[in-house]
């Protein structure tokens, strides 16, 4: 790559002109295809949700997209370039909390990524100060994780990643280890919290209501291996949403067929008798 | 008026109960402890002071031994040696193994090394280390040292490769770089496994104080056992013994309570 191209690159994803572009993607280790054959866009500010079977690749796709994972076929670019390895611009909400630091308060986690970046103290503060206020933890900010709620401890792997004020923010079943309640509550703050944020969000789940709950756009993907994008579903309706809805329930049952579709290839592909089962 | 004498009578029977299981416990570590005395009265009693020194004798020896200053200048000398050899030792073993858990490189080069010298005991080098080091201080404190460095970086390296994936993944993508890694996550997330290495490594160095001190030292527990062969005085020797026991002992409870109160936010649990 020339000096110029660097410069052009590097201007675009500062400009974070052209969101994130998946071209022929393909991912795998060891013999074996998670994903492929990808091609997907997302604009800059889009909500979007990869939803599918579990094993499907969803949480693959996210991790090339974050850098963890390099595919072996064609390009995952973000913001113009091309993604290289794990980078401040593009946060990740991992599903277990154990991606918190233990042995640092509250507060010093969501430090962290000012601190890593060098900023003054007082900054520092500030950033987190608004924060841990957006996702209402103020009050537990001298607190250690292993002191808190599953649900609070996710709260503070939002605040962490939203102090680093990253274009994208990628969330890897951020809620699937909460219980039925919190895991509601969550979602209502999330999507109030992405109102007024506004930053690309790319977020993986099971959970077919928590779809539509939060996504602009649904994504369903085909049973791993070798798993696809197998369709997408414009999500058209006002937020906040309301799951009682005519709209959200007519959503939810296509989304649901559409999926069941692919669980009964997965089990049959696993040599299970799933003729006359419906979900 | 009878709600606060209820919670009151509550407090005093939680009190009690937690109370008596303790004092079973120190109960039963005070039998083991004289059942331990009797037995070894009794062999004492049969094989006679030729070759075995009774609890009353060694007593009656360690207390001569202390009176003249021996006993504390002794043990003084043993312990700085434990602490220097030992201090070096988890200084540099933990820096060691976190750059062998971390950079396959390093771990690659410097594996055929503690996979070898691991096998080797502190006494195969005790002629070398004086030939090399000389009679003084410095060969004593490098074979406690040696005897300590492998310990720690084998259970740092084991530290490094638990800390779960996603904890380095979200360093990553928080903006770190790789040496900021090292020292704002793994060395934090490995302070347990450096603490379990130390304290291993103060067991062996107890092991080893006393082979260091075979030859050429004028004090020092370990010297203290060896001369006392010369001497024929069987009962100085088990005062060694006692001391040097108590001592470690001692040793390992303080890393234990220092560690538990300094280092808990780290998840050190003693």
């Amino acid at each position: 790559m020339s000096d110029l191209d660097e410069l052009s690159a590097d201007s675009a994803a500062r400009a974070g002109e052209s969101g994130i572009t998946f071209r022929d993607v393909g991912i795998g280790f060891d013999g074996f295809q998670a994903v492929s054959d990808i091609n997907l866009d997302i604009e800059d500010g889009e909500f979007v949700c990869l939803l599918g079977p579990s094993g499907c690749g969803k949480s693959t796709l996210l991790m090339a997209l974050a850098g963890f994972l390099a595919p072996n076929r064609g390009s995952v670019r973000l913001g113009g370039a091309d993604v290289a390895g794990p980078s401040p611009e593009c946060g990740v909400v991992f599903q277990s909390s154990d991606a918190l630091f233990d042995w640092l308060t509250v507060r010093q986690n969501v430090a962290f990524g000012p601190r890593m970046r060098g900023l003054p103290r007082a900054r520092q503060r500030e950033i987190v100060d608004e924060y841990l206020g957006l996702v209402g933890l103020r009050h537990t900010a001298d607190r250690y994780p292993g002191q808190l709620s599953g649900g609070m401890r996710q709260r503070v792997q939002i605040a962490r990643v939203l102090a680093n004020k990253p274009g994208v923010v990628l969330m890897d079943e951020p809620f699937g280890a909460l219980d039925a309640q919190t895991r509601q509550v969550m979602q209502r703050e999330l999507d109030r919290i992405w109102r007024t944020h506004r930053c690309t969000v790319v977020f993986v789940t099971h959970d077919i209501d928590e779809a539509i709950l939060l996504a602009d756009r649904v994504l369903v993907m085909t049973a791993g291996p070798s798993a696809r994008i197998k369709s997408g579903y414009p999500v058209d309706l006002p937020r906040p949403r309301q799951e009682g809805s005519a709209a959200f329930v007519d959503l939810r049952h296509r989304l649901r067929e559409d999926i069941a579709e692919e669980v009964r290839a997965s089990l049959r592909a696993q040599g299970a008798d799933v003729e006359g089962v419906t979900p | 008026m009878t709600a606060v004498a209820d919670r009151m009578g509550a407090g005093v029977r939680l009190g009690g109960k937690t109370t008596g299981r303790r004092l079973r416990a120190g109960m039963l570590t005070v039998l083991a402890v004289l059942i331990g005395l009797a037995g070894w009265e009794l062999v004492a009693w049969w094989y006679g002071p030729a070759l075995t020194a009774s609890p009353a004798q060694t007593l009656r020896a360690g207390v001569d031994l202390a009176r003249d200053g021996t006993l504390l200048e002794a043990s003084v000398a043993s312990i700085r040696r434990i602490l220097l050899g030992w201090g070096l030792g988890v200084v540099v073993g933990a820096p060691v193994g976190i750059l062998m858990g971390r950079v396959s490189v390093i771990r690659r080069l410097l594996d055929p090394y503690i996979e070898f010298f691991r096998f080797i005991p502190p006494i195969a080098f005790v002629t070398l280390a004086i030939v090399w080091f000389g009679i003084g201080e410095m060969s004593k404190i490098v074979l406690i040292f040696y005897t300590s460095v492998f310990i720690v970086t084998i259970n740092t390296i084991a530290g490094v490769l638990a800390i779960g994936e996603s904890k380095l993944r979200a360093a990553a993508s928080l903006g770190a770089s790789r040496r900021q890694v090292l020292h704002a996550v793994v060395l934090p997330a490995t302070v347990p496994h450096i603490v379990t290495g130390a304290r291993l490594a103060m067991g062996n160095s107890f092991l080893t104080i006393v082979s260091a001190e075979i030859v050429s030292a004028d004090t020092g527990i370990g010297a203290l056992i060896w001369q006392s062969r010369n001497y024929g005085r069987v009962d100085w020797i088990f005062v060694g013994i006692i001391v040097l026991g108590v001592l470690g002992f001692t040793c390992d409870r303080l890393i234990r309570i220092l560690a538990a109160r300094l280092l808990r936010r780290y998840g050190v649990k003693m």
